[in-house]
């Protein structure tokens, strides 16, 4: 149980271990390695959405000067492996197809092939003298497409998950079905008051972390391989490269690199396995670097989706039914995010009666990867839309009507166990006593609300702390540091041995030099492998406490620790308090270095909630919006740096308004990416969005010494829906469908005749 | 006797049946247990996050249960 603490450097903002190196550019990212010998590698790309593969003639290529190695699908062995990814085991079989299609390209953009040569140009050169024939076949380029009559079908052998009696078998293109219900959905509605219907639609849409994929890997004589890339986890990469590659994963050591982003999208591996394939066959590093384009086209976006919702309320806006439809796009194999959507949707809400079903569907389009609270946010825009239509149609104030329905402490989330203490009231009572809220609005501008909802992972986090003989420490875990997490790790570290937060060194490891540590990702470094630090600290603390009792000639219980110096037990002559310096001076003659080390699997982190207010500003001839004010409010338990979690809040809440506003992936009929590039692919950049502020709230997590909850994912969920709220009370319009681009916010203003009304 | 609440999803299989007393000292006995009594949900059982107590493991391993757990099995989830 987490007791109240009077912290030190917890919840200060030191300067970021790494800042200095990111932004003098000398922090080395993925593409920034170059070995002797090197060779540059290509990826040979299906032209076509869905096309048999016939034939592959590499024989001209492979005459090229200058080429060292060409490979093809049949290059990788099969596999029917799988390894933990993240909260999930994963299919390599269906990792390994995406890496090099083997007999069928399954999205625009579908590997086929890779060159090495000892230039670029000469790898692209010779890639497109590899003769590809392809049997062209229809593309499922969307879910109504997928599930209708005479679909084309993806994978003949598919068969619904899930699903039961003459539902489940094949051929189809939904991989799965799931459903959650409570009590009688039927007598629910009966007993509304009000029922409100709408039917929701999201496109595909990619994270945009600005740093492209990027590798280089070597594959000696003797087996033994290391990759150094930019992920998110290079323990998933060290395990998939082994399997798809056919190494022996003893034999793989994985670098990480700095990494530019990620937001899901770096922990599956795409390039890794070509080069140290093409790095095995040509017994030369090889180094690949994807282009924009290719990030865009061949690597995992999040779902395209289509959701149906139903909520009925009574009279004095207690909702009392729920059912909801969702099916979710997850690209060209298995495995989309809907289930997450499904368990999120109504995670906020006290419904006593519902049902939700939800469809995992195939469709010929990059398959999708993790994005922040991956299936939470399509899933919050079209109920927080309707729960915003019902505070609408009874008059009663959203952030009252949310308050009214609110889950708290002891209540039962839709997906079963009962929740321990949640932030979600304390969160809407921050957003209700803001000035924001009652902020008076200008011509042309809507106000809108939305909650939004994510679990938080745990998982497996390993990590050392090593003492310095100056009293200095080194922290060492295996996630890479994407969100400010090197100096979260170093402030518990200091936290726990007493020592200013500079003297602590953060690191992160590589495969070798760190014990197992799941991703990067799901919120849980800060939780997780922050409880890792905290427990190394102590373990290395008690090493300190056991040096004092030697040179003092005690117990070691008989001595004490405060404010980071042992404390000699009464009585004890000539003895004082020493400090942690003092204590490891003596290192040597008391036994030693000292690391302390922890290892640990931690349940999820605890579920967190955020509340946003959007003020948005529609042009009424143009239908162009733009951001005027928006606040985030969430539960993050404790804030260990308030800066980085604020950055994380106003990260999360970027992309969702790009989400909301514009982005949205372009295909043509036959299933080909129309705007793979970021001219055409219109995400916010900072002069397009106001200062987004933030407004923390800590209810502590119980699950952790400080209280931390996990933060990176909660505020991507209620922007899209937000932000749709506010295009609502600024045009009357309810729109159902993402992107709000000028075109489609301008059409449905002269559709209906309308100018900006007041709410 | 810890209760084990199914996911709907599975209740198809069970006969209906939602919840379920079990007696077992450890996640997998209660697995086993489970098994046992619903074989046609075998398969789907080794999917399943636990949530025992509010308390949710993606990986349960031989996590303990008291006499009265409340324990639900939930979809495994993947976060970015």
């Amino acid at each position: 149980m987490t007791a109240p603490r009077d912290f030190k450097y917890v919840g200060t903002r030191p300067i970021r271990h790494d800042g200095v190196d990111k932004v003098t550019g000398r922090a080395s990212y993925g593409a920034d390695a170059a070995w002797p010998g090197m060779l540059h590698g290509f990826v040979l790309r299906s032209p076509h959405a869905h096309a048999r593969i016939v034939s592959i003639d590499t024989g001209a290529a492979e005459a090229v000067p200058g080429v060292h190695a060409v490979i093809t699908g049949k290059d990788l062995p099969e596999t029917t492996a799988t390894i933990a990814l993240g909260e999930a085991a994963i299919d390599l079989r269906d990792i390994g197809d995406n890496v090099l299609a083997k007999t069928k390209t399954l999205y625009h953009g579908h590997a086929v092939a890779a060159v090495a040569a000892t230039t670029i140009d000469i790898a692209r050169e010779a890639a497109a003298a590899i003769e590809v024939v392809y049997d062209v076949l229809e593309p499922v380029t969307g879910i109504d497409r997928a599930l209708g009559a005479g679909a084309p079908i993806l994978h003949p052998a598919l068969v619904t998950k899930g699903a039961a009696g003459p539902d489940a078998g094949g051929p189809t293109n939904i991989a799965s079905r799931m459903e959650l219900k409570r009590g009688d959905v039927d007598a629910g509605f009966a007993e509304a008051d009000l029922v409100v219907e709408r039917e929701f639609r999201t496109p595909m849409v990619h994270q945009g972390y600005i740093e492209p994929h990027a590798c280089i890997a070597r594959c000696g004589e003797d087996g033994r391989a290391v990759v150094w890339c930019t992920t998110q986890g290079p323990f998933v990469v060290r395990d998939a490269c082994a399997a798809i590659v056919g190494l022996d994963p003893a034999n793989v050591k994985v670098v990480p690199s700095e990494i530019g982003g990620g937001f899901g999208g770096k922990i599956v591996v795409y390039l890794e396995p070509l080069a140290l394939a093409l790095a095995r066959k040509a017994r030369r590093p090889v180094k690949i670097v994807m282009g924009r384009d290719d990030v865009f086209r061949a690597t995992g976006p999040t779902s395209g989706s289509k959701v149906r919702v139903k909520l009925g309320a009574k009279r004095d806006g207690t909702i009392v039914a729920a059912s909801a439809s969702l099916w979710y796009e997850a690209g060209a194999y298995a495995g989309s995010p809907v289930g997450a959507g499904a368990m999120c949707m109504l995670a906020a809400y006290k419904v006593p009666n519902f049902f939700i079903e939800a469809y995992d569907v195939v469709v010929n389009k990059p398959k999708v990867a993790a994005y922040r609270a991956p299936g939470s946010p399509i899933a919050a825009f079209a109920v927080e839309s309707v729960v915003d239509e019902i505070a609408r149609e009874l008059k009663i104030d959203p952030i009252e009507l949310r308050l009214m329905n609110a889950n708290a402490e002891g209540d039962r989330a839709p997906y079963g166990p009962k929740y321990g203490p949640i932030g979600l009231a304390q969160i809407l009572e921050a957003a209700r006593a803001h000035p924001h809220w009652r902020a008076p609005l200008g011509a042309n501008q809507g106000r809108g609300f939305a909650v939004g909802f994510w679990f938080n992972a745990g998982m497996n986090s390993s990590a050392t702390v090593t003492l310095n003989s100056d009293g200095s420490a080194a922290v060492v875990t295996g996630n890479p540091d994407i969100g400010g997490t090197r100096a979260a790790q170093a402030m518990m570290a200091a936290e726990e041995l007493g020592i200013p937060v500079e003297r602590v060194r953060s690191n992160v490891g590589d495969t070798d030099g760190s014990g197992f540590t799941d991703v990067t990702g799901g919120s849980r470094v800060c939780y997780a492998t922050g409880m890792a630090v905290i427990r190394a600290a102590e373990d290395a603390r008690e090493q300190l406490r056991a040096r004092a009792a030697t040179i003092w000639n005690v117990s070691k219980d008989a001595v004490g620790w405060e404010n980071g110096r042992a404390i000699p037990p009464a009585g004890t002559e000539k003895a004082s308090p020493m400090t942690v310096a003092e204590l490891t001076a003596k290192m040597t003659q008391t036994g030693g270095p000292i690391v302390g080390r922890a290892s640990l699997y931690a349940p999820m982190a605890g579920p967190a909630f955020g509340a946003h207010i959007c003020d948005l500003e529609v042009d009424p001839e143009t239908g162009r919006s733009r951001i005027v004010r928006y606040t985030a409010f969430q539960d993050v338990g404790k804030a260990v740096h308030p800066s980085y979690v604020e950055g994380q809040m106003q990260g999360g809440v970027a992309q969702g308004i790009g989400w909301a506003l514009n982005e949205e992936y372009i295909y043509s009929a036959d299933g080909v990416m129309e705007n793979a590039g970021f001219l055409d692919y219109r995400m916010p950049v900072a002069s397009d969005l106001p200062m987004i502020e933030t407004v923390i709230v800590e209810v502590a997590n119980p699950l952790h010494p400080y209280g931390v909850r996990g933060v990176g994912e909660v505020p991507i969920v209620p922007p899209l829906a937000a932000v749709a709220n506010a295009m609502r009370d600024a045009t009357g319009i309810r729109f159902t469908e993402l992107p709000l681009s000028p075109p489609r916010v301008l059409e449905a203003i002269e559709a209906a005749a309308a100018v900006p009304v007041e709410a | 006797m810890a209760r084990v609440h199914l996911p709907s999803g599975l209740t198809r299989h069970t006969g209906g049946v939602e919840t379920v007393d079990v007696d077992a000292a450890r996640v997998p006995d209660l697995i086993a247990a489970l098994r046992d009594l619903f074989p046609q949900i075998a398969d789907r059982l080794e999917e399943m996050a636990v949530a025992i107590d509010g308390e949710i493991y993606a990986d349960p391993g031989y996590q303990p249960l008291r006499a009265d757990s409340e324990v639900h099995l939930v979809p495994r989830i993947a976060g970015g």
